[in-house]
């Protein structure tokens, strides 16, 4: 399977993703921002950071620049994109996935590790986990507060395109264990075609027992399947 | 032909920012406060000299990238 990372200037979870993709046998490559033509991709990755210092709005300027053309040919066209963190940002500032990232609820930026519940498992990225099992995932933002549209939220609710909610240890959805404001608690959503996956916290963080866990890993090998 | 834009969060979207603002002036005893909401501003100057033609290109800006549309309004004025 070849998977493409694309980096932008400020991009710092790109190494770590490459890492994750090539432990789970991708091929991967790393596509700069400024190349028009993207390697022919199975999967698309846009990785966390903070691209171009989020000037304007996180986002905002990556979502422009001229590789993303490319990547949004590609994902009409059914490719899988993943968007982590940063990449959820750049995804939304595209018009991929719908809604918005606003600044976290209590204004400080968070970096820690936080329980997600899986909400749908029969997606190309879900599969190999279990409905509403409970991942244990590492999260650093400032933007992570997912908003949108009444209507769009149903939408997500009805269609099954909520990938992701924030729980806590045991699997319960409610404030106390959400952490950064996000509307009904969303880690992570799909597009209406489900090829296209935004989430917040980092799977390519846990993919390693000795640095962290490995509640990341099956994001990756459902890819392969 | 120079324009400002101001970009402010719509009404229903929660602006953490400027409550933090409005509680601190409170503290400092501005107790007659209603309500603080913060936005951006930016100066555009734009090679024109039929000003609906350029008001035309800078609401245009503002919808392709100054604003996100889903949450924030924006007001075009000609400086």
């Amino acid at each position: 399977m070849k998977s493409s990372v694309i980096v932008f200037p400020g991009s710092n979870c790109d190494r770590d993703i490459a890492v994750a993709l090539e432990k789970m046998q991708f091929k991967n490559q790393m596509v700069w921002h400024k190349e028009t033509n993207l390697p022919k991709s199975d999967l698309i990755v846009i990785p966390g950071g903070f691209s171009y210092g989020d000037y304007l709005r996180s986002g905002a300027i990556a979502g422009k620049s001229k590789i993303i053309g490319e990547v949004i040919k590609a994902a009409n066209s059914g490719c899988l994109v993943l968007g982590i963190c940063n990449g959820f940002q750049i995804l939304t500032e595209t018009g991929l996935l719908k809604g918005t990232l606003l600044r976290n609820r209590d204004l400080k930026f968070i970096n820690k590790d936080i329980h997600i519940k899986v909400i749908n498992n029969k997606t190309n990225f879900s599969l190999k986990y279990k409905k509403n099992q409970v991942l244990k995932m590492n999260i650093a933002h400032n933007e992570g507060n997912y908003f949108t549209n009444p209507k769009h939220l149903e939408e997500l609710e009805k269609n099954n395109l909520i990938a992701f909610k924030y729980c806590d240890e045991k699997g319960n959805i409610n404030n106390q264990s959400n952490p950064n404001g996000a509307i009904n608690n969303i880690a992570g959503i799909y597009n209406s075609k489900k090829n296209i996956l935004g989430m917040m916290p980092h799977p390519e963080r846990m993919v390693d027992k000795i640095i962290s866990n490995t509640d990341g890993v099956n994001l990756f090998s459902s890819l392969l399947n | 032909m120079k324009f400002s834009v101001t970009v402010t969060l719509k009404k229903d979207v929660l602006d953490p920012q400027g409550k933090v603002v409005q509680d601190t002036l409170s503290n400092i005893g501005f107790n007659s406060l209603k309500s603080i909401r913060q936005g951006k501003f930016f100066e555009i100057e734009i090679n024109e000299t039929d000003q609906s033609k350029a008001e035309k290109k800078v609401n245009e800006i503002c919808e392709k990238l100054l604003v996100n549309l889903i949450i924030e309004n924006f007001k075009i004025n000609k400086i």
